[in-house]
Formats: C-alpha cells, sequence, structure tokens
C-alpha cells in the first residue's frame, strides 16, 4: 500500500487558487491508479477551515488544516515548517503544489527540508503502470525540448505544475470527507522575515486563462494601434485580447496577457492568432485549445502547424471585415 | 558586507531552433550569456557595494567554459570569482546543484547571498530556496525592488501574482532577483582589461572542497530526481489552410466557426 497524495492547497485572504482545484482533480485521477487518497492540505489564519468543504467538493477525501495567524500572509519560513511537519507525519507518497510564485518559493524550500527531489512546472503528470513511479513530464530550454522526470529513491515524489494545464473537477457539493486540524507552533527561526505591508494590486487583471475565446496579437500586428481591432473582435466572440511573447516585449500589450512558455498557458474552446509566427515558446502555451485559428501572411510560418484552420492573408484586411460579419450573424439570431 | 552573486551561464534560448529533421537541440552558434535575472542580481549586488561597502564574489558551477560568464562579471566589477567544476559535479538535479553550490559558498564566506530567481534554461527556481535552506538561511525571493539597507537589515519588495509584500530581513539571508529589477550595467573598457589581465577566476574543484562534501550527495548519483526520457514535442496533425482574398477568408472562418458552435 503506497502512502497517499497530497496537494497543497493555495489561498490568498480565504480564496482558493484555481490551480490547487486543477491539482485536486489530477491528484484524484492518480489517485485512482495507485489505489490512494487525496489529501488536500490547507494553512492559513484563523478560520481558513472554513474552505475545506470546497477542497472536498473539487475531489479531496481527507483536509488538513493549519490554523495560525501567523499563516494568514504567505511567508516561506513558517509555511515550510508547518508543511514538513505534516509530510513527516503523514508520510505521503506524492507532493504537489501550483508553480505560482507562493508554490515556487515554498516547494523547493521542503523539497530541501526532507532531501527529496522537486520537479518544476510540470505540464503532464502520470503513473507509470510498471513502477507506480509517478511520471512528471515539463518543458526546457524555452519550451523547445520536453523531458520526463522520475524521483526513484526519496520520497514524498514532488512536483509543481503550471497553472492553467490540469483540469478542475464539476465541485460536487454533496461529497463528504474527513477534515483534521493540526497545530504548529513557530519560534526565532520562523520570524526571520517580517512583512512590514501588503500592498494589493490596484485593479484585478483580466485572467486570459479563463477565457473562452482568445483573440491573440503578435508581432504581425505591426503597431499597438491595430490592437484595438483585435479587441473589437474579441468583444464580438465574448472573449478576451492576448498577446506573445513579440508583442509584450514590444509594449504592445501588458505581460498579464501574454500566452506562451513565459507567459500563461490557456486552452480556450477558440483561439485566434492573429500575425503570430508561432514561436515554439508561444506554442507550448496554446496548442492545446480546442480549436484554433491563425491568420498570417507567412505561408510556412509555423503557427499553421497547429492550426484547424489556416488563412494565409493580412490581417489589417480580415479582422474588420470578420468582425463585422460576426456581429452581423449575431443579429440575424 | 560580504556579498555572493550566484550565476549560471546558458544558452541565450531566445536564439535557439531545432534541427528539423533530427528534432534536437542546435546549440551551435547560439551565443552563451549570462542568466538575466543572475545579471540582474549582480547589479544588485554592485549597486549595494556601491551604497554600503563590502566587497561582491561571484560564483558559477558548471564546465570549464562558465569561465567566460565569470570573467564577464568581473569586467561588470565583480571583486572575485569562482568557478565550481569537476566531472564530479555533473549531471546533478538541482538538490545536489544547491548543496554543492551551499558547500562552496559557506567557503567563500557571506553576509548576504543573491541567487536569480531562475534560469532561462531550466526554468526552475529552484536553486536559490534550496542553498538557502542547506544553509539554514531565511529567504526571500521574487524580489522586485531593493528600498533599503540599513543596520544589517534589507526592506525588499517581494512580488505576488496579484500583489507585493514589503518585507524586513536581518543579514545573513538569501534573496532571488527578478531580471527586471536592475537594468544590469556594461562591461567597462578597464574592467574587461582587469577581468583578464589583474584578476583570476577560482577553480573549486571536488579535491578542493573534498573535506567538506558528502560524496553521496553530489552529481548524478547523489540526485534524488532523473530525466527518464527527453522528446521535442510533436506539433499536432495539421489542419487546412486556405491562401485567398479577405472576403473569401471571412466567409471560410464564419462557416468553420459555425460548425464548431462556436458562433
Amino acid at each position: 500500500m503506497s502512502g497517499n497524495i497530497h496537494v497543497f492547497c493555495e489561498q490568498r485572504d480565504g480564496a482558493i487558487a484555481k490551480v490547487s482545484l486543477e491539482l485536486l482533480g489530477k491528484a484524484r485521477e492518480l489517485a485512482k491508479e495507485l489505489n490512494c487518497e487525496v489529501y488536500g492540505l490547507l494553512l492559513g489564519g484563523e478560520g481558513i477551515a472554513n474552505c475545506a468543504q470546497t477542497l472536498i467538493s473539487y475531489g479531496a477525501d481527507t483536509v488538513i488544516t493549519v490554523e495560525n495567524e501567523e499563516l494568514y500572509e504567505y511567508l516561506t519560513a513558517p509555511y515550510a515548517k508547518a508543511l514538513h511537519e505534516v509530510i513527516a507525519k503523514y508520510e505521503p507518497e506524492i507532493v504537489l503544489f501550483g508553480a505560482t510564485s507562493i508554490g515556487r518559493d515554498l516547494a523547493p524550500r521542503v523539497s530541501a527540508m526532507c532531501k527529496t527531489g522537486l520537479t518544476a512546472d510540470c505540464t503532464k503528470l502520470e503513473i507509470d503502470a510498471e513502477t507506480g513511479l509517478l511520471l512528471m513530464t515539463r518543458p526546457a530550454f524555452g519550451g523547445n525540448i520536453m523531458a520526463t522526470i522520475v524521483c526513484k529513491n526519496h520520497r514524498p515524489e514532488m512536483a509543481t505544475v503550471r497553472p492553467g494545464v490540469m483540469q478542475a473537477l464539476e465541485a460536487d457539493e454533496k461529497r463528504s470527507g474527513k477534515i483534521i486540524s493540526y497545530q504548529v507552533t513557530f519560534g526565532e527561526n520562523e520570524r526571520k522575515v517580517k512583512i512590514l505591508s501588503v500592498v494589493k494590486g490596484e485593479k484585478k487583471e483580466v485572467d486570459i486563462c479563463a477565457a473562452k475565446v482568445l483573440v491573440s496579437g503578435g508581432r504581425g500586428m505591426g503597431s499597438p494601434e491595430r490592437f484595438d481591432m483585435l479587441k473589437e473582435l474579441a468583444n464580438a466572440l465574448g472573449g478576451e485580447v492576448s498577446a506573445s511573447r513579440a508583442a509584450v516585449d514590444a509594449g504592445w500589450m501588458p505581460q498579464s496577457r501574454q500566452v506562451g512558455q513565459t507567459g500563461k498557458t490557456v486552452h480556450p474552446k477558440l483561439y485566434i492568432a492573429c500575425g503570430i509566427s508561432g514561436a515554439i515558446q508561444h506554442l507550448a502555451g496554446m496548442e492545446e485549445s480546442d480549436y484554433i485559428v491563425a491568420i498570417n501572411k507567412d505561408e510556412s510560418a509555423p503557427i499553421f502547424d497547429v492550426a484547424d484552420l489556416g488563412i494565409v492573408g493580412d490581417v489589417g484586411a480580415i479582422i474588420p471585415k470578420l468582425t463585422e460579419k460576426i456581429n452581423k450573424t449575431k443579429e440575424e439570431v | 558586507m560580504k556579498i555572493v552573486v550566484c550565476i549560471k551561464q546558458v544558452p541565450d534560448t531566445t536564439e535557439v531552433r531545432l534541427d528539423p529533421v533530427k528534432g534536437t537541440l542546435i546549440r551551435e552558434g547560439v551565443p552563451s550569456i549570462i542568466n538575466p535575472d543572475d545579471k540582474a542580481g549582480l547589479e544588485a549586488a554592485l549597486r549595494i557595494r556601491e551604497q554600503a561597502g563590502g566587497t561582491v564574489s561571484v560564483v558559477s558551477m558548471g564546465p570549464p567554459q562558465a569561465d567566460v560568464a565569470l570573467r564577464e562579471a568581473l569586467a561588470m566589477g565583480a571583486d572575485e570569482a569562482y568557478l565550481v567544476t569537476d566531472r564530479a559535479f555533473g549531471g546533478a538535479d538541482t538538490w545536489a546543484t544547491s548543496y554543492t553550490i551551499a558547500t562552496a559558498v559557506k567557503r567563500i564566506g557571506f553576509d548576504l547571498i543573491i541567487c536569480g530567481r531562475q534560469a532561462i534554461d531550466g526554468d526552475t527556481a529552484q536553486v536559490g530556496p534550496q542553498i538557502a535552506q542547506h544553509l539554514g538561511l531565511p529567504q526571500v525571493s521574487y524580489v522586485e525592488g531593493i528600498e533599503s539597507i540599513e543596520n544589517n537589515k534589507l526592506v525588499l519588495r517581494r512580488q505576488f501574482e496579484d500583489r507585493y509584500h514589503l518585507v524586513e530581513v536581518e543579514l545573513p539571508c538569501l534573496i532571488t532577483t527578478l531580471g527586471e529589477l536592475y537594468e544590469p550595467r556594461y562591461m567597462s573598457v578597464a574592467g574587461v582589461f582587469d577581468a583578464y589581465r589583474e584578476k583570476e577566476v577560482k577553480k573549486l574543484t571536488f579535491a578542493d572542497m573534498e573535506a567538506e562534501l558528502d560524496v553521496s550527495n553530489i552529481g548524478l548519483k547523489g540526485s534524488p530526481t532523473n530525466v527518464k526520457a527527453s522528446f521535442t514535442k510533436q506539433p499536432k496533425g495539421k489542419g487546412e489552410k486556405y491562401n485567398t482574398d479577405a472576403d473569401e477568408a471571412v466567409e471560410i472562418i464564419v462557416s468553420k466557426l459555425r460548425e464548431k458552435n462556436l458562433i
């Protein structure tokens, strides 16, 4: 009998990170193969245990809560200590984290504490049918190469997983599970870094990962003004505008809307790539989209290799007409 | 203040291309650079030295060619450079790498260790926090701003997706820096001259550190993780492609989107 699968469930101000729900869904799948249980690890300030049922409804069998005011805002040392204690006590086989700025800070610290391996930014997790090992696949070299990593002799097997890659289950409010409260005390060692202030982003950034339709522009758009036509097309389709790294580097679009290896991984129902040549690092972030339309002047652009529908042509001529036609189509209905 | 900056020499991945036939990386002619996040960290170290005094040491673990990256750091103004290099260290994953670098940094001595957040070839962001754990140091990663250095205390801006923390940390500690923290300075002509004529890159080999190293923790054998397989991504099957005028293109797109119930 192998140990269980633990998912570190990240929260800020009591809101569970979407990636944690995605990981619970993936963990359920893996747990079926390993014949084990899924544990959600929920650390936070007083009252965080109220979120435990949410984790159960998304697939956790058991939730371990660690409530402590020193865990309200994220700090490496207290979080790492609490997690290390839980791992030492419950001896999981696998521990998963979201590859967020919290997960990518916490997971390496904890892996060094546990003296075990950690694979970063995985895009695929599977169980090896023969050995039962976790196969952790991740991109490297800017998405040019994929590598499958195993951790044979050290436990737990640990991985961080890119947000937006795994699919969360539909929440099942009727699902029941166990909730365990775990207490931890902190000392001077955990208080060497002090938070002086917390400054939250002024406006909530658009989450392109959540959009059903993305109209994405690249260097081939030619100028920042021409992104307005993408905006209009996105509005007509009820979607959002995203961009390639080239367009972001040129300062035409904010980094928060960047798709690709160094940006976000998206899988909308419809992805329209406009004037995007399709560098590997861009394809890595969007090729799992359900339906991909590419419009590009260059017939040999690599984006056409992943597109379901490719149009060789001038974005400036096609897009306004497409927007007009779609708006007209909607009126007809 | 004694500042140690950990740097990595990486291929400029924006220049990396795939061999379309063999499906392997074409490394030939691809320039090697100092990893951008690390270079911003080095710039931070030089600025701290200008303000608070002290020395800046750079350390890199890698093959002998990494000498070039360390010379560049010296030319930018670092005081001394160490190359941790030995076949025995080869094939290390992040755990074994961080253990080896931590051992070297301990020998060099430090008040402040600066690492780049992540390297552009591996993108793991793991080595910095793991070095901190090996040395029992507090860590602040994702540093996007250094607000002040006074009385042995640093005040830093720590970035998250939706917020930042202003934190205070006492030395000794380890921080990891984002590339956008500072625009790195250029090498000066005198600096380049010094880097190749006056200064040296000191090598730290297995034999040099043997007394401090646990041999079961280094290189391929000391690595908890192994690469089971590596492969290039297969592009999914090509769809349909049309080369036509704008009006017909619009008709084609709309009819396809209708067919797929997307509009």
